[in-house]
């Protein structure tokens, strides 16, 4: 499973890792829900090092799990972006959205 | 305008075919020296044309996906996606950002990406026909070092 987690306390970090595609994507997005259901974080980390690629199926990913961090009132931030997967979330303003390093 | 070259490849609507047609636009694109910006923008505007031939097109059913690539004189290159299915009822509003039929799991940002990254993207569809996307892209020259 590419989707890897951390927790420190009420912080999570969710690494995920490969092509996230139509193909790969409603199995990270299922563990990613499971995993913030589990772990009822208050700062999310989403961490996409390991992203090879990235489609419009990724910006579906990363808004549920903005959502989902919502109805736990908390927060969420997309770190460790690579370009590819960076010119796709900013070509849907998600940059706008969520906080990106 | 007569292309240099040209491949034509058809596959089942499987979603396991995503990451080959992606892959093989960018080997095929590769006769053009493209930068990596380039080959990432042309890989991830076709993933978006075949995931909707694969979500939308067939729904329910496996059907056949049709992948044409050209390469022209000008160093531009063309990618023609065709299905044989249900069809789009209105372009416009499939083409508009956020609208999707597929779900929560969809972004409805497809022909978005594909219209950002790609110089034209046109749409012909027929309900109950088919649909056809045409992807173009102009590739830079670059100075020969």
């Amino acid at each position: 499973m590419p989707v890897d987690c951390v927790q420190e306390g009420r912080a999570l970090t969710i690494q995920v890792s490969g092509e996230v595609d139509h193909h790969a994507a409603r199995a990270i997005m299922e563990e990613v829900s499971r995993q913030l259901d589990a772990a009822l974080p208050r700062n999310l980390t989403m961490d996409l090092s390991g992203v090879t690629f990235m489609d419009s199926s990724g910006i579906a990913l990363v808004l549920r799990a903005y959502q989902h961090m919502g109805r736990l009132q908390g927060s969420m931030t997309v770190t460790h972006v690579p370009d590819q997967a960076m010119k796709v979330l900013k070509a849907a303003g998600i940059d706008h959205l969520i906080p990106m390093e | 305008m007569k292309p240099i070259n040209e491949v034509k490849m058809t596959f089942p609507s499987r979603s396991a075919n995503e990451g080959f047609a992606r892959t093989a636009a960018a080997c095929f694109a590769a006769q053009l020296d493209p930068t990596l910006d380039e080959v990432n923008d042309i890989k991830t505007a076709v993933s978006e044309a075949v995931t909707n031939c694969i979500v939308h097109a067939y729904p329910d059913a496996l059907g056949t996906v049709t992948m044409r690539m050209r390469l022209f004189g000008d160093n531009t290159l063309e990618i023609v996606v065709h299905d044989n299915g249900v069809g789009i009822a209105d372009i416009e509003q499939a083409r508009t950002p956020l609208y999707t039929t597929g779900g929560t799991d969809r972004s409805g940002m497809g022909f978005t990406i594909m219209e950002s990254f790609m110089d034209s993207v046109k749409v012909r569809s027929r309900l109950g026909k088919g649909t056809t996307v045409v992807l173009r892209r102009r590739i830079s020259r670059r100075a020969q070092g």
